[in-house]
This record gives structure tokens, C-alpha cells and sequence, in this order.
């Protein structure tokens, strides 16, 4: 998962926010045999629509056919099929590690060089929170592992696309 | 206009057009049972959810209108669930109205209670929970449009018995009936694409004029795009081979010099063998199944494809096409025929194709469709039963099969001439579609005659609805080609297990068909031995009040010929049937 843009695609799909769509999405992709890497839903601007952000496995299935079969999903409103190259990606880690007082200044150091929080402090525990590109969540996960992951959450990625690409291919089509 | 849930809903469907309802009362349903007595739809009581929802695809299959039925909630639900598996998957436009427990219910496995829209979510196009009475018009109206437009298929609706409860203050809304413009709006994700991209179609246009062997791969598209005629005329125009799926057969007339017939894992030899050696196929509307390509990496290895269809998703799905092109045959036809003739006007030409013309006329004169006739004294054939029937009935005559042998040996040994005369299970493979189907078409179709085709392994499954025909006065026409078996799987334990026959065999008198059939109010018939079978068949013809049922005793042993076996690419056919005796996997 660490080799962005081999494995994965990113699709950012616009719903209807109706009762069963997430259940409807899903559901497809278990029955065409599709697999998810990670899936996260919320609302958007647009209170009638929810936006769903799925990372789905390159090899399973071609995406073309992935996103022509999830279009045809009627609560479907827009799928945008973002290159992982093109799109700015975020995920929110929580993790609870062990950190007796002897070994707590590795963890905290940790926690400094990767920009994370501590969220809550036990007496042989720390629960920390950390957001960025998931994998750079990837390599902290890694590096706490050995001081003893108790309990870990992610969300999940979340997805636009990048604006510079945006704003270089307006300008290119503004000069031609 | 106050009205209640459920006098909206018949005056909905009644807005919808709709004139026929099958289907059976129950707890959560009863409250919309009670304005339809006095709607002047008419509603045909089934004798089990299943029989309605098969009556409903028949009757689409005959007349392009919407099937509906309605059903009760929990376990009325579920069993409609095949009916709409098997018109999701042979795209048939229906809309299934279900019951549902009152809204404070939901969750609480209340009687009667499941959760039928998670059930039926991946069998049906689209299907809603509908959450008021309100909703009521739009959910109908909605339901309709997405059923009959886009690639067909079947729509259900969840109707909470509170809603429509005219007893009930949440049953209470205002009559009104959205206008296009509103349904567009209220189905922002649903656009299908109807119009072909005019620079694809240039393209089919130019492969097609360059092509030395073409081949016009036509599926069940072409029927529900009411594509006949185009397709008629782009094949007279371009002078091109046309073979008809089992799910198309009748789009293209049987009798016309350019039909080959049924391609596929029972197709006739110059149907399966010409889509083999073309270098090029038209595919309209049609899907590149497995029962038609056989073996995929050896299926046409030397031909371009065209591939025209209202499913986005079907283009590339199985086989990569040179030319995609998303839209409606119809229109997509007519288009390419427009383009083909400004073409041709300006002096541009086929290449001389008069040496792939002479090898199908060989392949046909060399393989034609056979079985061996029996001699004096031996089983009756059930080719020689279907010969009869074709022969001797009239040529609009709508034929309806289960699923097996006899549906095989109805699309192989029938003259379709007519769209639309032909009604069967194709994807799903739905054993006792037969029986409710035909009642279906027979209802959609009251002038036309209406057979049915079945096998005794098929019309145990559904003949219940023989009295709902008895009792509606729908007179279907049911020959049962009862060979004791399950007789397809039968061939398969032949031919690749070693003739190791498990749990095939029926007995062809248990139960004894002609007395069910006439306790069924039906008028029953044995028929053991050729000479017996005109007769028969036209004494069944005569009758117009009943339904009748012809128990043919055919030949235990007979089997479906040619073959290509599973697993195998289409080059490995096997027509001769003495060699598919000796055939060894």
C-alpha cells in the first residue's frame, strides 16, 4: 500500500444522501467481486448529496468496469476518478500505545517528528491522533508497533483533486 | 384533493396506464386490495407470489409494457425475489409493488416482517423503501421511468402498510402527478445515453464497408429498442448474416435468406462456426454471455467487434470492442444506416464478399439442424412434437418454454418470424417460468394463440397457476414434452459422468398429468406415439375457454444437438449426435 499510484485508484463519488445508497455501493462491489481498501462517507456542501471516497484494489477488477457499474447504481450522481498523482489525500489515525514513564520520551519524540497529538495520557498508555497522507500514516503505524499498539482507528482516505493541476490545465487551455 | 396512501397508489398506476395487476393479498398489502375494486384495472389472483411475478415478465415480453405486480410483505416478498432476479437479468421492464409492516414496526421482526428492499437490492434495477403517503406519486411515477427506460429491468416498491392504511392519519395526502421535468429533477444520477456518438458510428460505418466476412451478432436489445425493422433493414442493406441469440430470437424473421439462426452452446452449427470465422461482428444489444461465446480466448479470434449497447457497463465487459458505442439499437441502427447509405450513394463499396456467402450457404447445406425419426413403434420425438406444433399453428402464435431441453429444442426447431412471439428465461435459467409466463402473454397478447413448452421437470414447479388460468378464463396452450427426466441434466450425466445418472429421474407417471391438469379445471390430454400428435394439437387449438395440457410422451434418451460442451471454445461443436454418444470429456 506504500507505493502510491500502483495498487490503488481513487474514486470520489457524489450520492444522493438518501436512506441504502452506502449499502447499495457496497453491495456491489461485493457481489462484481471488487475490493475496497478503504471507504469513508460524509455530507457535502450540497446538503441533498453526501460524497463517498473509495480506495479501490487496482487488481481486482478494471476500473473502467468499476465505475460503470457503480454509475449504474441510480442514487449515483457523479464518480470522479482520481489519480493518486493528481489528488491531494488525507486520513486521521487514532492509535492508543504503550508507554510506560521509561520508555514515554521515544513515543512523544515520535509523536514530534510526525506532527501528531497526544490526545489523552494514562499512566503506561498515550493516546495519540495524527493526520496526513495515508502513508505517512503507514510509516508511523510502523514505527509505533514495536512499543505496543493497544488500539488503532483510521478513517479511512478522504479526496480532491489537487487545484495546481486544475488552475496549469485552465492556463493551457487559455493559451492554445 | 385529499386522497389516502392507497387510493394514490391505484390511481398512480391507473395514471401509468396500467391495466393488469398480478398478484395476491395479504396483511400488509390489504389496505391498497380495497380501492382496487373500484379501479377498472383488472387484477388476476395468483396462486403463489412467484406465479405473479413470471406473469408480469410474460405479459412484458409480448406487449414492451411494464409488467406489475403486487404482493404482500415477508414471505409473499421473497418469493417474488426470482421472478425479479430473472428480470433484472433479462432486462424486462416491471414494476413489483410489495407490502411492508407499518413505519413503527420496521426493525422490530414484526409478522410478516423482512427486509425486502436489502433482499431484492441486487436483483432489481432499482428498488425504495417508500417513507410517506405523500412520496406515494412520485415513487410510482419514478419507478416506471426507470423500468422502461435505459436498459430495462425491473423496479420495486416498499409500501409500509401505515401509509396506505386509509384507517391511518399518516395515510393522508394531497393528489398530484409529477411532470417529466420533475422526475428528471428528482433522478439527478440517471441519464441514460439513448443517442449513438455520430464519430463511433462513422467508424462501425467504415469497419462494416471493409469487412470481407461480417457477421450482424444480434441479442435481446434489439427487441426491447423495438430495433426489428432497423435491423431488417441494416442487414438487406449491407447484405449481411444475421444470427439471433436465444434471448433474440423473432427480432430477425427465421425465414429470411440472411438469418442464421440461434448461435451459442446449442446454435446450429453455421451460426456458431460463422460467428467463429467472421472478421467482423455487429453486436446489438446483445452481451457476449458465456452460453454464446464458449470458451472465451478461442471465440472469434480473427474478428473485429462493434459493440452497440444501451449499458455502458456491457461495452468491454467480457470482450474489448474495437467500436464502442453506447445507445439505443434503434437509434443507433437507424444512424448507421443513414451514415452506410450516404456512404454507399457516394460510391464507396463492400469488398467483393460472394466466397464468404458460398462457404455458409455450404456450412448450411452440409450441417443442417437433425434428429434421428423414429421408427414405427419407437418413443415419440420431441422435435418431431415441436415440428407439429410449429406446423400446425397459426404464424403469430406466441410460444412461451421453461428451461432445459424443450427450451432448447423450441428456440432450435420454431419459425420465429414475428418480434415478440418468443418468451423465455434466458439469463437466469428460471425452471417453471413456463406455465405463468405464457398466462402472462396470454393476458398482454388476447388475440394471439398462446403455447407453452415445458418439460415435466419445469411444470411441476409452477402448474398451480393452471387454476388461476382455469379460473381468470385465460386459455394457454400447455404441451409438456414429459420424457421422465430432468432431461438436460440427464445429457449432461451421459455425456461427462459417465452415464452415472443421480437424482435425474421423475417417472413419467407420477403425477399423472392429464387427471392434475383437469383438476386443475384445464382439459387434459395423453399423447404417447406420433400418429396421435396433429390431432392433438389441433383439437387443443379448438379450445378458447380453458386452458389445455398435452402430456407427450417423448424419447427419455434424446438429446440436444449440437453442443459445445463446457469449457470448450466453439471450434469444438458437436453436431453429429452419433458422435456425441461416443463423446468423451
Amino acid at each position: 500500500m506504500s507505493d502510491t499510484g500502483a495498487t490503488h485508484h481513487i474514486l470520489s463519488v457524489l450520492v444522493e444522501n438518501k436512506a441504502g445508497v452506502l449499502a447499495r455501493v457496497s453491495g456491489l462491489f461485493a457481489r462484481r467481486g471488487f475490493n475496497i481498501i478503504s471507504l469513508a462517507v460524509a455530507p457535502t456542501e450540497d446538503e441533498a448529496l453526501s460524497r463517498i471516497t473509495i480506495a479501490v484494489d487496482a487488481a481486482s477488477a478494471p476500473i473502467e468496469q468499476i465505475t460503470k457499474q457503480l454509475f449504474k447504481l441510480i442514487n449515483v450522481v457523479k464518480i470522479t476518478e482520481l489519480d493518486p498523482r493528481d489528488a491531494v489525500e488525507r486520513e486521521l489515525l487514532l492509535v492508543t500505545v504503550s508507554a510506560p514513564p521509561e520508555g514515554r520520551g521515544q513515543v512523544i519524540e515520535l509523536v514530534d517528528v510526525f506532527e501528531g497529538r497526544i490526545l489523552n495520557v494514562g499512566h503506561d498508555r498515550l493516546t495519540l491522533s495524527l493526520e496526513g497522507h495515508p502513508d505517512k500514516l503507514d510509516d508511523f503505524e510502523e514505527l509505533l508497533r514495536p512499543y505496543g499498539i493497544v488500539e488503532l482507528q483510521r478513517t479511512g482516505r478522504v479526496a480532491l483533486p489537487k487545484i495546481d493541476n486544475t488552475t496549469s490545465r485552465l492556463r493551457s487551455a487559455r493559451a492554445s | 384533493m385529499q386522497l389516502s396512501g392507497s387510493q394514490a397508489l391505484i390511481k398512480a398506476l391507473e395514471m401509468e396506464g396500467v391495466d393488469t395487476i398480478f398478484g395476491l393479498p395479504g396483511g400488509a398489502i390489504l389496505p391498497v386490495y380495497d380501492p382496487l375494486l373500484d379501479s377498472p384495472i383488472r387484477h388476476i389472483l395468483v396462486r403463489h407470489e412467484q406465479g405473479a411475478g413470471h406473469m408480469a415478465e410474460g405479459y412484458a415480453h409480448v406487449t414492451g409494457r411494464p409488467g406489475v405486480a403486487m404482493v404482500t410483505s415477508g414471505p409473499a416478498a421473497t418469493n417474488i425475489v426470482t421472478p425479479l432476479c430473472d428480470a433484472y437479468m433479462d432486462s424486462i421492464p416491471m414494476v413489483v409493488i410489495t407490502g411492508q409492516v407499518a413505519r413503527a414496526s420496521l426493525g422490530t421482526d414484526a409478522f410478516q416482517e423482512c427486509d425486502t428492499i436489502g433482499i431484492t437490492r441486487s436483483v432489481t434495477k432499482h428498488n425504495e423503501l417508500v417513507t410517506s403517503a405523500q412520496d406515494i406519486p412520485r415513487a410510482v411515477r419514478e419507478a416506471f421511468h426507470i423500468a422502461t427506460t435505459g436498459r430495462p429491468g425491473p423496479v420495486l416498491l416498499d409500501i409500509p402498510k401505515d401509509i396506505v392504511d386509509a384507517m391511518n392519519p399518516n395515510s393522508a395526502m394531497e393528489w398530484y402527478w409529477p411532470d417529466d421535468a420533475e422526475v428528471r429533477e428528482g433522478l439527478p444520477g440517471y441519464r441514460p445515453t439513448t443517442k449513438g456518438h455520430p464519430r463511433k458510428i462513422r467508424e462501425a460505418a467504415e469497419l462494416i464497408l471493409r469487412s470481407h466476412r461480417p457477421v450482424i451478432y444480434a441479442g435481446g436489445g434489439i427487441l426491447k429498442a423495438r430495433a426489428a425493422e432497423a435491423l431488417l433493414e441494416l442487414a438487406e442493406l449491407c447484405d449481411i448474416h444475421v444470427v439471433t441469440t436465444l434471448m433474440a430470437r423473432g427480432a430477425f424473421p427465421d425465414d429470411h435468406r440472411l438469418c442464421l439462426g440461434m448461435p451459442g452452446m446449442h446454435g446450429n452449427y453455421t451460426a456458431v462456426t460463422s460467428m467463429q470465422r467472421a472478421d467482423l461482428l455487429i453486436a446489438l444489444g446483445s452481451r457476449f454471455d458465456d452460453r454464446v461465446t464458449g470458451k472465451l480466448d478461442g471465440f472469434a479470434p480473427e474478428a473485429k467487434i462493434i459493440h452497440v449497447d444501451i449499458d455502458p457497463a456491457e461495452l468491454g465487459k467480457v470482450r474489448q470492442p474495437d467500436v464502442p458505442i453506447v445507445g439505443d439499437a434503434r437509434l443507433v441502427i437507424d444512424e448507421l444506416v443513414a451514415v452506410l447509405r450516404r456512404m454507399l450513394d457516394s460510391g464507396e463499396a463492400a469488398p467483393d464478399r460472394s466466397e464468404w456467402k458460398q462457404t455458409i450457404s455450404g456450412w448450411q447445406e452440409t450441417h443442417p439442424l437433425s434428429y434421428k425419426p423414429s421408427e414405427p413403434g419407437d418413443a415419440l420425438k420431441p422435435q418431431y412434437v415441436l415440428e407439429q406444433l410449429r406446423d400446425n399453428t397459426p404464424a403469430d402464435t406466441i410460444v412461451a418454454s421453461g428451461v432445459g431441453q424443450h427450451q432448447m429444442w423450441t428456440s432450435q426447431y420454431w419459425r420465429f418470424n414475428q418480434p415478440y412471439t418468443w418468451v423465455n428465461s434466458g439469463a437466469l435459467g428460471t425452471m417453471g417460468f413456463a406455465v405463468p409466463a405464457a398466462i402472462g402473454a396470454k393476458v398482454g397478447r388476447p388475440d394471439a394463440m398462446v403455447w407453452a413448452v415445458d418439460g415435466d421437470g419445469c411444470f411441476q414447479m409452477t402448474a398451480q397457476e393452471l387454476v388461476t388460468a382455469a379460473a381468470e378464463r385465460i386459455p394457454v396452450k400447455i404441451a409438456i414434452l414429459n420424457n421422465a427426466y430432468l432431461g438436460m441434466v440427464r445429457q449432461w450425466q451421459e455425456m461427462f459422468y459417465e452415464e452415472r445418472y443421480s437424482e435425474v429421474y421423475l417417472s413419467p407417471d407420477l403425477p399423472d398429468y392429464k387427471l392434475w391438469a383437469e383438476a386443475m379445471g384445464c382439459v387434459g390430454m395423453r399423447i404417447d406415439s406420433p400418429e396421435e400428435v396433429q390431432s392433438a394439437i389441433q383439437k387443443a387449438n379448438e379450445i378458447d375457454d380453458r386452458p389445455v395440457v398435452i402430456d407427450f410422451r417423448t424419447d427419455s434418451s434424446e438429446k440436444v444437438f449440437p453442443m459445445v460442451p463446457a469449457g470448450k471454445t466453439n471450434d469444438d461443436i458437436i453436431t453429429d449426435p452419433a458422435l456425441g454418444e461416443d463423446f468423451v470429456q
